[in-house]
């Protein structure tokens, strides 16, 4: 579980991979199309890698294809061309090592709050058995991790009585319960005062800093994308093309203070900088 | 007056209110009991023959909630089927509805060359005229869940089956419960319709043989008696709605 203690231990910041190293995800001139062939393209040839164990950060302007980046990694989606490998096999199907924070809450209003967190359990292979038999541990985990995001109080209600706010933690919860290899979390703090904001982005900088899942993050707020992100892409307004890559060599863990430093807010800046280019024709 | 004491009430004092008017007008246009007798000739012969009566509502009762649990089995079923197949969907739905548009009545006379007078027509008409609206509930419930949420469970790798358990069925109760409610009136429709036709017991049977004899208000008292044991069937199915799919009903109060 995740240990949110302030002043978590300082890790030794992972080493360089190999260059020939597989990457648990590489795309390669993927593009995502809905509808048929006069369809939305909602994503244009992309090229990314990444590594395992690496945390990355996807900013580009409303519609410009982030969401649908994610479905396409997830496996929820169909590319329409080029090629989508995951974990080193092509991804022609849901995959069962995500766990995904939608942009939309999406709760499901028949449950209580921990019913929603523990969902995947039920699901997911590797703990369904598990979980049958030892509910009452797992049902204290989901508590704990309800309580690191603020929740504590309100496992029991439903989703229709938490705040938009209270129901994207509570997805951020349901998509970390079984502790997913590819943790792919959409805008998950789009809805959050930026207080609550910041101190949820340390509670998933220690997730990750213990646990080292690769995560993909979409986000809005290049602040945040720089604070957590070890690398940063920047997509093109519609159709989505990957526009850069930004590598973020700030050391870990990072904390807030670090974000008034000269550096952080120069990275910032340049990326504010690629995106604002880039959304000229 | 507090408003939640209004809203019980409402129910009661609007049935007394057309009462007294039903009364009235038999009285002010003093019509013939032969034609409309009115709401105190109707309960004196309540009275009279409560006997009678009982014994025949029971029957139908037993025959409406026997007809009515079969429909439920197999509307589920098909409603399962319909809503989880696009196949079965496109072939069978047309068919349903040609079959649905056949006046009830018109098949009490082939159950009777198959079966006999006597309770099974009754039970099968009754059974036929609940499935419907369930079959039709419960498969549009499952076909119109949000596909976001199906990938709320497909994005953890979850099977179809899965996605039935956790999403497709909790989805389609409220779809479900509605139907019963709307159901287990139809299923007194069917069964009384063809006990008048093709039964001898039962409360259609009762008004039959009641309007042979010219026994007008005995006819009445039997509509009053199904009329009310329709209610009370349907309040049943309303409470266990509320009680289940609370969640989908949460306001209480209609669009204002
Ligand atoms: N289910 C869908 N069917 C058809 N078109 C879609 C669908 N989902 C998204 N689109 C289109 O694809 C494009 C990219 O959408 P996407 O949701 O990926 O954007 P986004 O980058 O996540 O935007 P935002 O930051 O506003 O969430 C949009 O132009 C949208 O109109
Ligand atoms: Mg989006």
């Amino acid at each position: 579980m995740p240990s949110v203690a302030a002043g978590a231990e300082p890790r030794p910041r992972r080493k360089a991979l190999p260059a020939d190293r597989e990457p648990i995800i590489r795309l390669e001139g993927a593009s995502l199309v809905y509808g048929g062939p006069q369809g939305v393209v909602a994503l244009m040839d992309a090229n990314l890698r990444i590594d395992a164990g690496e945390l990355v950060a996807v900013v580009g302007p409303s519609g410009c294809g982030k969401s649908s980046l994610l479905k396409l990694v997830s496996g929820l989606h169909p590319a329409r061309s080029g090629s989508v490998v995951v974990a080193g096999r092509p991804v022609t199907g849901p995959l069962k090592i995500c766990g995904m924070a939608f942009q939309n809450a999406m709760l499901l209003p028949w449950r209580t709050t921990i019913g929603n967190v523990l969902l995947p359990l039920e699901i997911v292979d590797s703990h369904a058995a598990r979980f049958r038999r030892h509910r009452a541990e797992y049902e204290a985990q989901a508590r704990e991790l309800l309580a690191t995001v603020g929740l504590a109080g309100f496992e029991d209600k439903y989703p229709w009585q938490l705040s938009g706010g209270m129901q994207q933690r509570a997805s951020l919860c349901r998509a970390l319960i079984h502790s997913p290899e590819l943790l792919l979390l959409d805008e998950p703090f789009a809805s959050l005062d930026p207080f609550t904001r910041e101190e949820l982005w340390d509670v998933v900088q220690d997730l990750w800093l213990e646990r080292r899942p690769t995560v993909v993050l979409v986000t809005h707020d290049l602040r945040e994308a720089v604070y957590l992100a070890d690398t940063v892409y920047v997509i093109s307004p519609r159709p989505g093309r990957v526009l850069s890559r930004t590598t973020i060599d700030l050391p870990r863990p990072r904390r807030l203070a670090d974000t008034y430093k000269p550096q952080f807010i120069d990275v910032s800046h340049a990326l504010r900088e690629q995106i604002a280019t880039g959304a000229r024709p | 007056m507090n408003v939640l004491l209004t809203r019980r009430l409402l129910p009661w004092s609007t049935t007394v209110g057309l009462l007294v008017l039903w009364q009235l007008v038999c009285v002010v246009l003093r019509v013939d009991t032969f034609i409309l007798p009115s709401p105190l000739e109707v309960s004196r012969s309540l009275v009279q023959n409560t006997g009678l009566i009982m014994v025949n509502a029971l029957q139908t009762l037993m025959t409406t909630v026997a007809g009515f649990a079969l429909g439920v089995a197999a509307g589920m079923a098909l409603g399962l089927l319909l809503g989880t197949s696009r196949t079965v969907y496109d072939g069978l739905y047309p068919v349903m509805i040609g079959f649905n548009s056949i006046p009830k009545v018109a098949i009490v006379p082939v159950l009777v060359i198959w079966f006999g007078i006597g309770t099974v027509p009754a039970i099968l008409t009754a059974f036929v005229t609940a499935a419907f609206p369930i079959v039709v509930n419960v498969a549009t419930g499952l076909a119109t869940i949000e596909p976001e949420w199906q990938d709320v469970l497909r994005v953890l790798g979850a099977r179809k089956w899965q996605i039935l358990m956790k999403i497709g069925i909790p989805r389609a109760l409220p779809y479900f419960f509605a139907s019963l409610k709307v159901a287990i009136t139809l299923a007194f429709v069917g069964s009384v319709v063809a006990e008048t036709v093709a039964a001898n017991a039962g409360i259609g049977f009762l008004m039959m043989t009641a309007s042979g004899r010219f026994d007008v208000p005995l006819v009445f008292a039997g509509l009053v008696v199904v009329g009310a044991m329709g209610i009370l069937m349907y309040e049943v199915f309303a409470r266990l709605e509320r009680r289940l799919t609370f969640w989908a009903i949460r306001s209480g109060d209609l669009i204002t």
